[in-house]
């Protein structure tokens, strides 16, 4: 056995070795510029990107022309949800605006009409004073809705929006981390352009009901995106049977290379389009401009076939190395509460709060074992995390949670050890701690008046 | 984030892990924090008629920077005088553990929990001398 243990494949994955041995090539010879058309240089770098896109598209079904390589999931999220917005959308604060002008020009002011920024395009001032502006633009929504715990590249593209006048609902989860489907079909109303819920959770895991949620933002005629970094190379996709719209990947999160990602966008029915972010020489369709990432690209479709092929196998093996951890915790600790509903998770994802224990002192006590924790302490902003916190978790309780990432590379022997090792040192810690003391004594913990430091 | 060699040491080694008993009229208990908060310490002092502080003992909910102050403090605190437990600073705790800005709220809740065990301790003291 390899020490240290990585059990953080929820945070990134190593690089398959296959993966390595197809980037290569394209970081030695085959250094070409995809986008140089008049040379061989540039042709085996395009032809190289081309095969990738159609591994990538292979993965979720997509088709190749459907595939917009970025820098990894954070931007593809963002261009999802920007993109969209920008290209559908229209605020209050620009109807207003548009009224605001049209008046001034029937009033008779003479420079009315060069006030108008190009991004609304060319506009009928007359009709708008006659008509208003929210009838001329009645198809074009404002709102958008996503959950409480996504990533914070789709969280915080929501909230940039919202500071340009964009209204965004934020739904809250159930107590198992799953959406409740009859608040999204409430929140729906003509005003909203995109809904944005992630495929799987990074932190406990928990699989949303992708299908249903497509088929209801199908039925309405609002976009969907979904962010599936984590379920995508673990669990079965078919944009086309779960309806999506748009779909963020990311390389590094199934054995590929850092720095690489996509955005699938698709081209049919409908055919989705995109304000771009990045501007420049007008790459991927003028949807991201920027140098292709040519050995990134190679790896990220050479680790999508690998994943598409070996998936069935993988995920029981992975999963069945979960129930293994699980069961060897649960045999030897009392008061472990499992985060995230139990059935409906990524097969290598097990997320625990040890009550009484603080996770940062666990992660000190077992630091042969990479893993993360929704402790305040490891993160930068003294909070816990928001994702355990939405889940209705007490702070306490997520102040004492430990991820643990199973993933490609984990053996038996790890989980065998870490199991051990994680008992030793819980029990260790808890003859530590205060709080453990006194719920044995039976003293009611929540009964004490704390003062909140 | 790599830990400081002192904080892993005290951490792997606490000194002086333990319970007093709280009734005991020679014992005084701080008990600080909250579980919210993500940490709680409990330190307790023994303290003898002279007023020197015999044994000491904590346990502390919380990270390695907590469970360490508090292990230092019984440590500096064993064999002193109260006076001396009740002027410590929590600067001192910073500067031998050398503490990161992120950690040093550790530091005050082993201050705070030194200064309740000693307010304690002297409560306790004083409804003895009113009661007789």
């Amino acid at each position: 056995m390899k020490f240290p243990i990585y059990f953080d494949n929820n945070a990134t994955t190593p690089v398959d070795p296959r993966v390595v041995e197809a980037m290569l090539p394209f970081l030695k010879e085959k250094f070409g510029n995809a986008a140089s058309r008049s040379h061989a240089f540039g042709w085996v770098a395009e032809e190289a990107v081309d095969y990738a896109r159609e591994q990538v598209a292979k993965l979720i079904a997509a088709t190749p022309a459907e595939i917009i390589f970025t820098s990894g999931a954070t931007e593809s999220n963002n261009l999802a949800i920007k993109g969209v917005a920008h290209m559908y959308g229209m605020t209050q604060a620009d109807l207003f605006f548009l009224d605001s002008v049209a008046r001034a020009k029937k009033e008779g002011r003479a420079d009315a009409e060069s006030l108008i920024p190009q991004r609304f395009g060319s506009v009928d001032l007359a009709e708008i004073a006659e008509k208003g502006a929210a009838t001329v633009f009645a198809d074009r929504g404002d709102h958008l809705i996503t959950l409480q715990t996504e990533h914070k590249a789709t969280l915080d593209s929501m909230k940039r929006l919202e500071k340009e006048g964009f209204r965004v609902t934020y739904l809250k989860v159930q107590p198992n981390g799953l959406i409740d489907l009859r608040e999204l079909e409430a929140s729906i109303t003509k005003k909203t352009i995109l809904v944005s819920i992630m495929f799987a959770n990074n932190e406990i895991g928990v699989l949303q009901p992708i299908g249903e949620i497509g088929a209801l933002c199908h039925e309405k005629g609002v976009l969907f995106h979904t962010d599936a970094v984590q379920a995508a190379g673990k669990v079965p996709i078919d944009v086309n049977a779960l309806n999506v719209d748009l779909l963020s990947l990311s390389g590094h999160k199934m054995y590929g290379p850092k720095g690489v990602g996509a955005l699938y966008v698709r081209r049919k029915k409908p055919r989705v389009r995109l304000e771009a972010v990045i501007d420049g020489g007008g790459h991927e369709r003028g949807m991201r401009s920027g140098t292709l990432n040519v050995p990134g690209i190679v790896g990220f479709g050479k680790a999508a076939e690998i994943c598409q092929k070996e998936m069935a196998s993988e995920a029981e093996r992975v999963n069945q190395l979960r129930e293994r951890l699980f069961t060897g915790l649960k045999a030897e600790l009392d008061e472990l509460f499992l985060n995230g509903d139990a059935e409906r998770r990524l097969p290598g994802n097990l997320n625990v709060s040890f009550a009484y224990v603080e996770g940062e002192a666990m992660m000190m006590a077992i630091k042969d074992v990479a893993v993360s924790s929704g402790s305040a302490c490891t993160s930068a902003s003294l909070e816990p995390s928001y994702v355990l916190r939405a889940l209705g978790v007490g702070d306490d309780l997520a102040h004492s949670s430990i991820r643990f990432g199973l993933g490609r590379f984990s053996t038996e022997e790890e989980v065998d050890y870490v199991v051990k090792l994680v008992v030793e040192k819980v029990k260790k810690l808890r003859d530590m701690s205060p709080l453990y003391e006194m719920a044995k004594a039976g003293i009611d913990i929540n009964s004490i008046q704390w003062a909140a430091h | 984030m790599a830990y400081n060699e002192k904080i892993i040491e005290h951490y792997e080694n606490p000194r002086n892990v333990g319970t007093l008993d709280k009734d005991d009229p020679n014992v005084g208990t701080g008990l600080v924090g909250a579980p919210a908060c993500g940490d709680v310490m409990r330190l307790q002092i023994r303290v003898s008629d002279e007023g020197i502080i015999e044994d000491a003992k904590f346990k502390t909910f919380g990270c390695g920077s907590a469970i360490a102050s508090s292990s230092l403090v019984t440590e500096w605190v064993k064999g002193q005088s109260v006076d001396f437990a009740e002027g410590l600073k929590n600067q001192q705790i910073v500067e031998e553990l050398s503490l990161p800005p992120v950690k040093v709220h550790c530091s005050v809740l082993a201050e705070d929990a030194i200064k309740a065990a000693v307010a304690d301790w002297k409560k306790k003291k004083a409804d003895r001398a009113g009661a007789k």
